[in-house]
């Protein structure tokens, strides 16, 4: 039976045929099956990654298999959501190793998308972390790969977009945390000069991020605020907070109800939030223990909110430049400013080095901006391509909907050697999705 | 803490009624064929919810091997939950015995072989609870389905008896009446969506009516008037429409 799907930023939306599993023999059977399908979790991320005629939900393969309280070990099925996760290991005093800034993803999709979080700098990404999985192949067979087993495998399925086969169990490492609070300060810096500096600055903490306002010119060309955090020690909590150091952060208390119209959004209405988002702090640098929620994921306290681009839906651009290219984050920063096209959540964060064959995160500057999908959106993002290519940097896969073979043939210098290991494992192109087929990843 | 005893725990239905009741602090034995393939789901509720949890090996069609497997239960269950059943194809069984004896003797017979075990300890011990997942498909035959029908059409006499009977010890039996609910055995119909419950939304009304001790229960519940609309057709006109 055919629904209508699409990811988080509801570009593009297509009819799918969705279909489930419990067991592994229902996975096998499907795999068996002659329909090509991408699989999919939680459909969190933005583009068109996870879509195709037929998806295969992780959703009810979401099962806890280990977890050793003492040593910090966790062991799941793929389908398994980080809220779920984080519900049972804060308790005990653990966290996750690396989490991006929404927890309703799956496990399956932070190994496929490779996911960041603030802690990139420091902790790597979260393959960094895993001490090996399961995944089945388009035959039926199941392959247990990690760094050491079948080292071709697990590398390409880090960040290979679902394409290599279908993961099942995953094991990783945790981070041990004394409370589930976090020690943050918040940073104004009055330009993209200051900005750079700020981060140089506070580079040895463990948390990093910032908003930035891509409407400002002239003086206050590029001015943010920089958001660093490390987990709370017990004895920076206040009497309150002590009583339950390990609290699990609240449910979403919002739902974003119905699409908002699209005229809503424009430069006005961006250039009045940001100037309210950047105004709110009075004080040049603020300080304060706040619980993970709110620091980690800010926005899943809005469900939905996604719905506030209308309901023609938006594209994410995010692309990474090499520290040397601060040049270029400059002339994209203006083009941006340039067209008018702001956007409420423009985040930047500095990466630190990283070897993978085909994850996004290299050491650099990483920017992230949402765009309402409009007309004259994509030629223009097919310019901004072209500067990101020019210095060297590239796009993640994960929020891509619309990027050209040939960006992340350029972007990727190791894309031949990926797409061979998926030619090896998955030859007939059985996992493809509709982002695979546009960027040549699979079929001829 | 008090344990409750899935039979037929591999459905959806009743991984989510499984789940609701660890979540309530009961331990749990989660019976089925191939109960290995359940050693994901035991660890899963264990760790989340620290209740025990245990696999047990049970064929609904192998009633011979029913009064063993009650007995080895080394914890008896404070709670019976029935979840298991077979719609089955309807064409196809009329045409093949086999397949209407599976869809009888899985939804019926082996449902009251069960029962009648379990009922005979509670009555002994004057406590304890029966809960058996029946249909609303049981209410009226219909020419779609009427195999399946009619086998929990018995299944829901029987329960409505056993209540009767075992009233009387102490022992409490709850009928519950699902509509359409979004499972594998309904994944590729389109389904009402308003009509039509979650597994979960199923499991926190078997739960509340255990606790509550309810006697008959619908989900969802709208679905006590459709059916009674449904009843009240009269029969030559029922017998010409096509549902």
């Amino acid at each position: 039976m055919k629904t209508w799907i699409a990811n988080w930023g509801n570009y593009p939306k297509m009819e799918s045929d969705v279909r489930y599993f419990t067991f592994k023999e229902q996975l096998e059977e499907l795999m068996k099956s002659p329909e090509p399908f991408i699989p999919r979790g939680n459909g969190r991320c933005y583009g068109d990654a996870s879509l195709a005629n037929t998806t295969v939900s992780t959703l009810h393969f979401n099962r806890i298999l280990s977890f050793d309280v003492a040593q910090g070990l966790f062991e799941c099925q793929s389908g398994l959501t980080l809220d779920k996760i984080l519900e049972v290991i804060v308790p005990k005093g653990w966290f996750l190793p690396v989490t991006p800034g929404t927890k309703f993803i799956t496990v399956g999709g932070a190994v496929g998308s490779d996911v960041h979080g603030k802690n990139h700098h420091v902790d790597g990404s979260f393959s960094n972390h895993i001490i090996e999985m399961d995944v089945m192949l388009a035959d039926g067979a199941l392959l247990t790969c990690s760094p050491i087993h079948y080292p071709d495998l697990f590398e390409a399925t880090c960040g290979g977009m679902g394409l290599t086969g279908m993961i099942t169990r995953i094991k990783f490492r945790l981070k041990k945390i004394e409370t589930s609070y976090v020690n943050q300060k918040q940073l104004k810096a009055k330009n993209l000069e200051d900005l750079i500096r700020l981060f140089e600055e506070y580079k040895s903490f463990t948390y990093s991020m910032a908003w930035i306002d891509c409407l400002a010119k002239g003086e206050q060309f590029g001015r943010g605020i920089l958001i660093v955090g490390e987990h709370a020690k017990t004895g920076e909590l206040n009497l309150k907070q002590a009583k339950k150091p390990l609290m699990v952060s609240g449910k979403p208390k919002i739902t974003f109800p119905f699409n908002l119209p699209s005229w809503v959004l424009n430069t006005l209405t961006v250039r009045i939030f940001n100037f309210l988002y950047y105004g709110k702090n009075f004080k040049p640098k603020i300080e304060n223990v706040v619980p993970y929620e709110p620091f980690f994921y800010p926005l899943d306290a809005i469900l939905h909110w996604n719905r506030g681009y209308g309901k023609k839906g938006f594209v994410q651009y995010q692309f990474v430049l090499p520290l040397s290219s601060k040049e270029g984050l400059i002339r994209i920063l203006k083009r941006i400013s340039a067209e008018g096209l702001g956007s409420f959540l423009a985040v930047l964060k500095v990466f630190g080095h990283q070897q993978s064959m085909i994850s996004f995160p290299q050491e650099g500057y990483t920017l992230a901006l949402d765009f309402p999908v409009r007309k004259g959106l994509f030629p223009f993002l097919d310019e901004l391509d072209t500067i990101v290519l020019k210095y060297g940097g590239r796009l993640y896969m994960s929020k891509d909907a619309r990027m050209k073979p040939e960006v992340l043939f350029k972007g990727y210098p190791q894309i031949e050697e990926f797409r061979s290991i998926v030619k090896k494992y998955n030859p007939t192109g059985k996992l493809s999705s509709i982002q695979s087929h546009r960027l040549l990843l699979t079929g001829n | 803490m008090p344990t409750v005893l899935i039979l037929g725990a591999s459905s959806d239905m009743a991984i989510a009624i499984s789940e609701k009741f660890a979540s309530e602090k009961y331990n749990i034995q989660l019976a089925a064929r191939n109960s290995k393939r359940l050693e994901a789901f035991q660890s899963d509720l264990a760790i989340k919810y620290d209740s025990k949890v245990s696999l047990h090996e049970f064929n609904a069609l192998q009633f011979d091997t029913h009064p063993g497997f009650f007995e080895q239960l080394y914890v008896k269950p404070d709670v019976t939950v029935c979840v298991f059943g077979y719609l089955g194809d309807n064409e196809k069984g009329i045409n093949d015995w086999a397949e209407t004896q599976k869809i009888i003797h899985t939804n019926f017979t082996g449902a009251v072989s069960i029962l009648n075990i379990a009922a005979a300890y509670y009555r002994t011990q004057q406590a304890g609870v029966i809960a058996g997942i029946s249909s609303v498909a049981g209410e009226r035959g219909r020419q779609s389905n009427f195999l399946y029908g009619s086998a929990k059409a018995g299944f829901t006499a029987y329960l409505s008896g056993l209540r009767n009977y075992l009233f009387r010890y102490k022992v409490h039996v709850v009928s519950v009446q699902p509509g359409f609910v979004y499972t594998k055995m309904t994944e590729q119909l389109s389904l009402p969506p308003l009509l039509t419950a979650t597994p979960q939304q199923v499991a926190d009304i078997v739960y509340n009516a255990v606790i509550k001790k309810k006697n008959v229960v619908y989900v969802k519940w709208f679905w006590r008037y459709i059916m009674l609309i449904i009843k009240l057709i009269p029969e030559f006109m029922f017998k010409k429409m096509k549902l």
